[in-house]
């Protein structure tokens, strides 16, 4: 069983690897760093531009193979480069990981389980009125792209604030800037900021595994298992919570992976229109400004973050399902 | 004896009269998904959606880049039906042309994705072995290699005509969750008998590929492309909306709503017009596809539908 | 009839049954008494499982179920949940078909049955893991206490219908529904399963319904039989006056449809009668007796009314042949036929027309063919990576499938491949067919050795070597019309385009079905009609060799003897040889002339049918011969039966010695020098007389019929 874990991790690292290169090998080459100084105001001058471009080693006349060794060997060393304002990638990385990743797991975990129990329910409750209500909500939800998610639920604030005179619901950054107050008030004001973008990230994921959840559901319903279960003496409830749900969860454990996929796209999204200094509001500011160190960063964290996903997808899967830990 | 023995001695050997002839497999299907009435609904929706994107432009005098300086910021009336934009360019003309734009690139991705995916999933799943490895690893990688990222630096560097290969990034970076699925399916069609027996008769592995297995995934491939073409669209706003995606003059459904967004609160003509459409034609396309999974997978039991009025 | 029977512990009155209009079963009457086994037969779609389903209250909620289910005297129909589920697996309890998804796959099987046990006493968790390792004792399962932990993909087959069997008695209950608990195991662990069936049942002191549809089984368990027929009870009797003297004619036609392993020895075995049609479909019942359509005997008034199931005279006193009636013997005989009176007596060739019989038993002739050798292989083997990781998969170790087989068929001849799953046949079939130098052996088809062929020689030698799969439905693509299918290996051979066209309705014809049904897709013919046209597609190309992979064992009885038939008959109008691949002994008795029985992925016994069924020599033949059941009560009781102990052991370690000690009863009893052996050499084949050959070291002709 660890076996099989090392051997997925392992495969892991040579696609991170890969995708690594790959990604530098196209922002080394598709962006142009050298335009992005030359447009400034005053143009400064050529020798200028090159010696700026040569100290953060994105110079364009320098070997493709010969900047990615120079990036590498700072990289494997912890050391992801400057950025093209000449600040530290590293600093930027690790003020806005922490914002990114909040906003991912506590939109994607309360959407996952929400979404899996909304799933369970409308596969027992098949073709009632609850049903079709959750199912219909569930397909305009997943209509509904990410950003224009996102912005109708900001309009939909802008209304209710409107209408109750009030600031209820902050939608801009992840706190207000200079609030006054103890931690009560600081955790309530965070609370208050992370609505809007959680909903936006969660709502989507609770509509896929509702989804998904309730047709693995359904097909459980007919299985021989949850006959026999009640074959012994089980009531339907019983046998459901018992035998059914938790084997109805075993395929989800591999869309675990594929929906986080989706989320971290959507999440680019969610924080540019939220005003959230994240990882994916710098990867577009970053594209915009012929950035390579930064873009590359980015990508690097998008990489990871996937993979580890699907390593904890096969955790999960590896968990839940014994005939895949005892081979 | 009343029945001759010799009568049943002619059909004795044919184990069976025949079956009443069942009724052939498309129409089972039309009637099955013309039965799912949510799924008609959605059908027709998108006929309709299709209708005005194509016929729209010619309805109106006004073309998607006219700019009427007499109607800034105008409400609809009778001259501007669904109003104009904060530079006087008329929102239904640039609406219906943006819906055009939006759907040709979500036709062309979806078909395009899913035609891959088909390709490359049915000769992983046949062949196994290096091949499927070589395949199985790309797969991997293009999963995981930010999409986001070739399309935003690649796509506002194309200059007119840009949208064509716009629409082929986005189906590049589509097919990879059905290449899996069409593999794993490829892999268990394979071994099923059919095939065994086409190979042991001598019939090529390409023959095979095009004449056995991609025929049995077929139903899947069709219900894929249609909620392909929703993402794709999907997509497609999404990137056109931060200016990775349509390049302006042109608009799309995405960089119309990035332009209304603005102005959404104060003048909501110019953004829930193209936002409404965007959800409505995804809406259809999505129950289209969840009708036709209903409709054409042997595995959906019918029972379950028709359990529906004896359960009591 | 009155409303109770008396005595009986589970009552089923007037059950009806539909799914969404559709008739499944129409008006069942089933009573079953303290301490019996009543015995349900009948074909798929008859409603067997059905009937079993809805007393325990287990229908899917689209199924319209009416009628009267007492246990006790307490009516159980219209019951709530709760109530139902303090019935069920307390005093009712159901043992399933499909022992691998009836457990759930993430829990263990003790905890499973521990369940079982709490939810209906109130004992404390570990003394319910105590009384389930007492249980999976009981039905025979080793090392119970370790086995209790593991999970259902880990038991075998047999080892999993043990523990549905334990969960099952786990409460003690009055009455037991098995639902063809035997049908997805081999003969020698159904003979097992049957036996640990039966100690649960006489402990328990309970009643036993057992569905089958194998005739076999219920007559030597059963005391008392019911046949079904769409979805009505057509006859039932005690075991002996049922298959002795049959009243109904399907009854009849179904005994005369099944191959029966105990044929005389020299003479052929009598032809099969397949029964004419098909069930009808429930949807189209005829108004009349559903089996009017299929039957010889129907007049007129058949097709009027539905005849009645009721007690039919007895022309004279039955035999007391019981040792020891389980069941009272003045238990009457019912039959829902009006002519029920005159079917007495008679045999099922009296009744059914069997067309080309006489070709079927033209081919008795004594000794081999002196023909041309059209296959032979010999030492053939194959092994398969043991395969670990999902990724970056690694040998870890190898299976070996195939490890030494010899077979030798000559033109015209029919070889019977015998074998439980897991011994290598089908392997041994696709080593064959790849026509590609074997990894081990050689095989030669029609003389010319595989390991030589170039590619284009390989694809001109396809042509006289094709295939007729086990499952018709998975042998079609479905996506294509029959005519298209049927011209597949022809268009591999580049045929002309018109000599398709003329070979196609041709084919058809020659396999008993109607040209003019070219253009259908395979979904629309049922099921033997379906194998019609594997076999069609086989014979397009004129073949000298026919590969048969488990051709029948998809299939009812009842049209499986047709099939039989039909391949008899192709066999002496083209001069076919085949290599007929079957784990059912009995259908290879009926169809093969020579016989060769594998075990573990070797040859162990080969030789005239005649010859192996009657003096045996290897111990694994008798087992297996063993362990087939009889159609027949009388002689089934009469039977000592060799119960072969536990599972063969796996492919993936290859034994020193000979592969079958670990279960033979000959080694059991071998003194301690002779062991040695078969401890330490494997066996070769070698001659016992004639051409009949055994791989063992003390081979000794035991009778076991």
């Amino acid at each position: 069983m660890l076996a099989y874990l090392a051997r997925r991790l392992g495969y892991y690292v040579v696609l991170l690897l890969v995708a690594v290169c790959l990604s530098y090998a196209l922002a080394a080459t598709a962006l142009q760093p050298r335009a992005y100084f030359e447009a400034r105001q005053p143009p400064p001058r050529p020798a200028a531009v090159q010696a700026q471009l040569s100290a953060l080693g994105i110079d364009d006349h320098t070997p493709l193979y010969d900047r990615f060794g120079h990036w590498a060997a700072h990289a494997v060393r912890g050391d992801l480069g400057r950025t093209i304002d000449d600040t530290s990638v590293n600093d930027e990385f690790g003020r806005r990981v922490g914002v990114s990743l909040r906003l991912l797991i506590v939109g994607t975990a309360a959407g996952t389980v929400a979404g899996i129990l909304a799933g369970a329910w409308t596969a027992v409750r098949q073709y009632r009125l609850s049903d079709r209500l959750v199912t219909l909500t569930s397909f305009l939800l997943l209509s509904t792209p990410v950003f224009l998610l996102a912005v109708l639920l900001k309009i939909g604030a802008i209304r209710l604030n409107q209408a109750l005179g009030t600031d209820f619901i902050q939608f801009t950054g992840e706190k207000t800037p200079g609030l006054q107050g103890g931690w009560t008030a600081h955790a309530k004001d965070r609370a208050v900021h992370l609505l809007l973008p959680s909903l936006s990230i969660g709502l989507i994921t609770l509509a896929t595994y509702s989804r998904y959840q309730r047709s693995t559901m359904l097909d459980v319903l007919g299985s021989d298992y949850l006959r026999t279960a009640r074959a012994k003496g089980l009531t339907r409830r019983k046998a459901l919570l018992r035998h059914g749900l938790r084997t109805a969860l075993i395929p989800m454990s591999t869309f675990f992976s594929y929906n986080f996929l989706a989320v971290f796209t959507g999440a680019i999204f969610t924080e540019a229109i939220f005003g959230w200094h994240g990882m994916g509001e710098w990867l577009v500011a970053s594209i915009g400004k012929d950035d390579v160190n930064s873009v590359v960063a980015v990508s690097t964290f998008a990489a990871v973050v996937v993979l580890l996903s699907g390593f904890v997808a096969d955790l999960l899967h590896a968990a839940l399902d014994p005939r895949v830990r005892h081979s | 004896m009343a029945t001759a023995p010799e009568t049943l001695l002619a059909g004795a050997d044919q184990d069976d009269g025949l079956i009443a002839r069942p009724p052939s497999r498309a129409r089972v299907t039309l009637r099955r998904f013309a039965a799912h009435r949510t799924a008609l609904a959605g059908l027709i929706v998108v006929a309709l959606l299709f209708v005005l994107a194509f016929a729209g432009p010619h309805l109106t005098r006004w073309s998607y880049s006219d700019i009427d300086y007499t109607a800034l910021r105008s409400a609809p009336s009778s001259r501007h039906w669904w109003g104009t934009n904060r530079i006087g360019q008329d929102v239904f003309a640039q609406t219906v042309h943006g819906l055009q734009k939006s759907l040709i690139i979500g036709l062309l991705v979806g078909v395009a994705a899913t035609g891959g995916a088909a390709v490359v999933g049915a000769c992983a799943g046949y062949f196994g072995g290096w091949t499927d490895r070589l395949l199985t690893f790309t797969t991997d990688l293009l999963l995981i290699f930010p999409s986001f990222l070739v399309i935003s630096v690649v796509s506002p560097r194309l200059k007119g005509g840009g949208w064509l290969v716009f629409a082929l990034l986005l189906a590049f970076f589509a097919w990879m969750v059905t290449a899996r699925v069409v593999r794993s399916m490829a892999i268990s069609l394979r071994e099923r008998e059919f095939v065994r027996a086409a190979r042991y008769m001598g019939v090529g592995p390409l023959r095979i590929i095009a004449r056995h297995i991609v025929p049995n995934v077929a139903s899947f491939l069709i219900i894929d492309a249609t909620i392909a073409v929703g993402s794709a669209v999907m997509s497609e706003t999404a990137l056109s909306y931060f200016g990775f995606g349509v390049q302006s003059p042109d608009v799309s459904l995405g960089t119309l709503i990035a332009d209304g967004t603005g102005a959404a609160v104060t003048y909501p003509w110019m953004f829930f017009f193209a936002a409404g459409l965007l959800v409505v034609f995804v809406l259809a396309v999505n129950l289209v596809g969840d009708g036709l999974r209903d409709a054409i997978d042997p595995t959906s039991r019918p029972g379950r539908r028709r359990g529906r009025g004896a359960a009591k | 009839m009155n409303a109770t029977t008396a005595g009986a512990v589970l009552d089923i009155r007037g059950l009806h049954v539909d799914f969404a209009g559709v008739p499944a079963v129409r008006g069942v009457d089933l009573a079953l008494r303290r301490g019996e086994v009543l015995g349900l037969v009948g074909e798929s779609g008859s409603g067997k499982s059905v009937t079993a389903l809805a007393a325990m209250g287990l229908l899917p909620s689209g199924a319209d179920v009416r009628g009267s289910v007492t246990l006790d005297g307490t009516e159980l129909m219209g019951a709530g949940d709760t109530a139902l589920s303090a019935v069920r697996g307390n005093r009712i309890a159901m043992v399933f078909q499909d022992p691998l998804s009836a457990f759930t796959p993430v829990y263990r099987i003790g905890d499973q049955i521990v369940e079982a046990l709490r939810t209906h006493q109130d004992i404390s968790r570990e003394r319910a893991a105590e009384r389930a390792v007492e249980l999976l004792d009981l039905v025979g399962i080793p090392e119970p206490r370790i086995r209790a932990a593991a999970f259902p993909h880990e038991f075998s087959g047999g080892m999993r219908q043990r523990a549905m069997i334990a969960m099952a008695v786990a409460n003690d209950p009055d009455v037991i529904l098995a639902d063809e608990p035997t049908t997805a195991l081999d003969v020698t662990v159904q003979a097992q399963v049957l036996d640990v069936l039966r100690t649960a049942q006489r402990e328990t002191g309970a009643a036993l319904l057992l569905v089958s549809h194998d005739l076999g089984v219920i007559a030597g368990t059963a005391d008392r039989v019911a046949v079904m027929y769409a979805g009505r009870i057509v006859e039932t009797a005690p075991v002996d006056e049922l298959f002795a003297r049959p009243r109904m004619p399907y009854t009849l036609g179904l005994i005369g449809a099944v191959p029966r392993l105990d044929a005389d020895a020299k003479g052929r075995p009598e032809p099969l009668v397949p029964i004419p049609g098909a069930p009808p479909a429930p949807a189209a019942l005829p108004p009349g007796c559903a089996f009017a359509p299929r039957c010889p005997l129907a007049e007129d008034r058949c097709r009027v009314a539905q005849p009645e199931l009721v007690e039919v005279a007895l022309p004279e006193p039955a035999v007391a042949v019981r040792p020891e009636p389980a069941v009272a013997a003045d238990e009457p005989h019912l039959a829902a036929c009006l002519r029920a009176g005159e079917v007495a007596g008679l045999r099922p060739l009296d009744v059914f027309p069997v067309p080309g019989a006489d070709v079927a038993a033209e081919r008795a002739a004594d000794g081999r063919p002196e023909g041309t050798s059209v296959l032979r292989v010999s030492g053939l083997a194959k092994t398969f990576p043991l395969l670990k990781g999902a990724v970056f998969r690694r040998r870890v170790g190898s299976v070996h499938a195939v490890d030494g087989v010899d077979l030798d068929i000559r033109a015209g001849e029919v070889l019977g491949l015998v074998g439980e799953s897991g011994s290598g046949k089908s392997t041994t079939l696709f080593e064959i067919l790849e026509l590609r130098r074997p990894e081990r052996g050689s095989v030669e088809v029609l003389g010319r050795g595989t390991d030589t062929l170039t590619r284009r020689e390989a694809h001109a030698l396809r042509a006289q070597v094709q295939i007729v799969f086990q499952d018709p439905m998975a042998s079609l693509d479905p996506r294509l019309p029959v005519g298209d299918i049927i011209a597949e290996p022809l268009r591999a051979q580049r045929a002309e385009r018109d000599r398709i066209a003329r070979r196609v309705p041709e084919l058809l014809r020659q396999v008993g079905l109607d040209p003019a049904h070219a253009d259908r897709f395979p979904h629309e013919f049922s099921g033997g009609q379906r194998q019609r046209i594997g076999i069609a597609r086989a014979l397009a190309v004129d073949p000298r060799l026919l590969v048969l992979d488990e051709p029948v064992s998809a299939l009812d009885v009842s049209v499986q003897a047709g099939i039989l038939n039909l391949l008899l008959r192709l066999r002496a109008e083209l001069g076919l040889s085949y290599l007929f691949v079957s784990h059912d002994l009995s259908v290879v008795r009926h169809i093969a002339d020579r016989v060769s029985v594998m075990y573990l992925g070797r040859t162990v016994e080969t030789g005239a049918v005649g010859e192996v069924f009657t003096r045996p020599l290897h111990p694994y033949t008798q087992a297996l011969l063993s362990a087939v059941p009889l159609p027949d009560p009388v002689r089934e009781r009469a039977r000592a039966r060799i119960l072969l102990p536990g599972d063969p052991p796996s492919p993936t370690r290859r034994l020193r010695g000979c592969p079958f000690r670990s279960r033979c009863q000959v080694f059991a009893a071998l003194p301690g020098p002779q062991r040695e052996r078969c401890t330490d050499q494997a066996p070769p084949l070698a001659e016992q007389g004639g051409d009949h050959v055994a791989a063992c070291h003390f081979p000794a002709a035991r009778p076991v019929l």
